[in-house]
């Protein structure tokens, strides 16, 4: 049963606040799916509640994107709250097991990196950054302005 | 590092490999732990040599990408245990 919206706000504010585009529905989903088939990194968040892990997810991603080669196409669904969004989703990677939060790094139609919740969960923000920076440094040709 | 629930174990909320003396190895989220019995949600259980792959392999990709759930919890009694492993270490 998904939480009360004015609870997750924050939580979704954290990361559209820094340029996540919200996917909410199928249809966003698959939009945005299309558009990344054109060469473009692309990092899509499974962001949750669970303050175990998505309480170091969210920082993590913010210190990761702040310097340094990263993607300019960021967008996040909500698992547990938009569940048709998310099942879309994670219906693009059908081979990788659902876990949340995760984290998704596209490149021509393609998961080139994944870093499940298990690789988040009991870690700092600044050890799940080091682990976004290596995937953007190696996948991610532009650097931020 | 824990989480925040004080009144569980430590390894509350992460994800572990469950290592038996026998030929199952198990993959869940930790819920609890004492000296009876480990307590994992969410969990996926693998027997040595099933599908043509060792408990090592079944670990390898399992660390790589996660499981697949079978069980919504599992109770294991702690005998049984040889070890309990972080997953996102391995």
């Amino acid at each position: 049963m998904p939480y009360p919206e004015l609870m997750i706000k924050p939580f979704r504010e954290e990361l559209t606040t820094i340029g996540f585009e919200e996917l909410t529905t199928a249809a966003d989903v698959d939009r945005w799916m299309e558009q990344n088939r054109d060469g473009e990194p692309a990092l899509l968040v499974i962001n949750s509640v669970c303050g175990c892990a998505a309480g170091m997810a969210r920082p993590g991603v913010r210190l990761a994107l702040r310097e340094g080669a990263r993607p300019q196409r960021l967008a996040t669904v909500f698992a547990g709250q938009d569940v048709e969004a998310t099942a879309t989703a994670r219906g693009y990677f059908p081979d990788v097991p659902p876990s949340s939060p995760s984290m998704a790094l596209w490149k021509d139609g393609e998961v080139v990196y994944f870093l499940p919740r298990h690789r988040i969960e009991g870690r700092g923000p600044e050890q799940v950054a080091a682990d976004l920076r290596a995937a953007f440094e190696e996948h991610c040709a532009v650097a931020a302005s | 590092m824990g989480t925040f629930h004080q009144n569980k174990s430590e390894l509350h909320g992460i994800t572990v490999v469950v290592d038996t003396a026998g030929p199952e190895i198990y993959v869940g989220r930790c819920d609890d732990m004492d000296e009876e019995r480990v307590i994992l949600l969410d969990a996926d259980v693998h027997r040595d040599g099933d599908g043509g792959r060792s408990k090592d392999a079944y670990v390898e990709r399992a660390a790589r990408l996660g499981v697949w759930k079978k069980h919504d919890r599992l109770v294991l009694d702690r005998r049984q245990v040889t070890s309990v492993r972080r997953l996102g270490d391995l």
